[in-house]
């Protein structure tokens, strides 16, 4: 094994690529955070909806998407979705950052799938008397859920999204397959010119490795914070 | 080109690659990695899943520090490593296939970790206690006690995760492994005309797989509620 020497990726063209391959895949996680989040969440109030076919419709999309891989949806977003567009809109998205759109949309439709299990579960955590109470009072499906069950359910949602959150960072490397710049999209491209290999993935996976303990490491933080109540009887 | 006319030329190429005229490739491949990874990643995954909840911290620390630093990285990055690192090891170039086969396994193995720690775990104390009060030793308790219980909860995981690891398969295609992935690029590239059909072909192999597979595992767990 050659000496490790790392000091030709610390400074100029090199550490600029890194780092702005580190700045996309942060990017990347906010902006899909953002987007899946409230998705996911109107995707399982739809699941539990008392309208049939919007569950069955909810149902189908959190199954089609969760049964197939990233990449292909990645595949799928960046070669074939552009060709269902109008010209118009179709020229003005290659015009762009095409790469790194349709990554964000495949991040965000399958992001979401997940947080809406999520979600789901945490919905249902909330105990049957609450449901029935708000009813009883007179308060409406929907008001029922805005403002008595739903408040519950996400405090016992936020620990399975957070891990959730850090399924998305490292989530975010697929889109190379699209060329989207991104972090790992960019150790490529520095490997490829520096001839560092071991080097340029030692970095990029101290990177991913960081950001992720960061995220476990907010999800404990909050646990011990807010510790999970027993249900209020 | 059709979209009938692309499926009756490429079918079989997708299910199998170029084999037997050249390697075997697409379903076939995909299935094929799939299986042994979790094959070979289970005896792994029991052994570190073990290790995770032993008394013994010299035991425990450096299996959950492993565990956390897989489950931590994105599969992609240790694709890479695998690539890098196999050959400089073992002192030859591995092919696209062992290399994507021992990322799987490594991968699975720390999955299967915390599904056998998870399985460990949710067995009653009292089956620990009973076995030791009865002379075993804690490899005997583990053994013929423990393990047999928690394995059979862990049924339902461990056919979610061969979903995962066929969702996961897909990415040997940066690599250039030619699995399913690789091969509807290849199509694609061919065909030029009809990325909607070849993308959509592609994400419904993967869904009528994986899905198959979760259906499974959720019936196995309703009957084994009952």
């Amino acid at each position: 094994m050659p000496l490790l020497d790392f000091s030709p990726l610390l400074h100029g063209q090199f550490l600029d690529w890194l780092l702005a391959g580190v700045r996309l895949s942060l990017l990347l996680t906010l902006f899909a955070l953002c987007l899946a989040l409230p998705l996911g969440t109107l995707i399982a109030l739809a699941r539990l909806a008392p309208f049939a076919p919007l569950r069955a419709v909810a149902w189908g999309y959190v199954e089609a998407v969760r049964n197939v891989p990233l990449l292909a949806h990645m595949l799928f977003w960046y070669f074939a979705v552009p060709e269902l567009l109008p010209d118009g809109l179709k020229a003005w998205l290659y015009a762009g950052h095409i790469e790194a759109v349709a990554a964000l949309a495949a991040l965000v439709t399958y992001t979401a799938a997940y947080m809406a299990e999520d979600v789901r579960s945490g919905l249902r955590s909330v105990p049957q008397g609450q449901w029935l109470a708000a009813r009883a009072l007179g308060l409406r499906h929907r008001d029922a859920m805005r403002w008595i069950v739903l408040p519950q359910a996400l405090r016992a949602t936020v620990p399975p999204l957070i891990s959730q959150t850090l399924n998305l960072w490292k989530n975010t490397s697929i889109a190379t397959v699209v060329g989207a710049a991104e972090l790992m999209y960019q150790a490529q491209r520095v490997e490829t010119a520096s001839f560092r290999g071991f080097e340029t993935f030692a970095l990029a996976t101290a990177t991913y490795l960081g950001v992720s303990l960061l995220i476990t490491a907010a999800g404990v933080l909050y646990q011990r914070r807010y510790p999970a109540r027993p249900a209020a009887r | 080109m059709s979209v009938l006319e692309m499926i009756d030329t490429y079918w079989l190429y997708v299910l199998i690659g170029q084999y037997p005229n050249g390697p075997l490739g697409g379903l076939a491949l995909t299935v094929l990695l799939a299986g042994s990874g979790l094959l070979l990643a289970l005896p792994l995954g029991v052994l570190l899943g073990v290790a995770r909840v032993s008394p013994r911290a010299l035991v425990r620390r450096p299996v959950t520090a492993l565990v956390y630093g897989v489950r931590g990285t994105p599969l992609l990055m240790v694709v890479f490593w695998a690539y890098f690192f196999l050959p400089a090891v073992t002192g030859h170039k591995t092919d696209q296939f062992n290399t994507m086969l021992a990322a799987l396994v490594i991968f699975d193995a720390a999955y299967l970790a915390e599904i056998v720690r998870a399985g460990l775990q949710s067995l009653p104390d009292g089956q620990w206690q009973a076995a030791r009060a009865l002379g075993m030793s804690r490899g005997q308790a583990l053994r013929l006690v423990l393990l047999p219980q928690a394995l059979r909860h862990m049924l339902p995981s461990l056919v979610n995760q061969f979903a995962s690891t066929i969702k996961a398969t897909s990415l040997g295609t940066i690599i250039g492994l030619s699995e399913l992935s690789f091969i509807a690029g290849q199509v694609n590239a061919q065909v030029l005309v009809q990325p909607v059909a070849v993308y959509g072909t592609l994400a419904l192999c993967y869904f009528v797989m994986c899905f198959g597979l979760s259906q499974w595992a959720q019936g196995m767990e309703r009957r084994s509620r009952v």
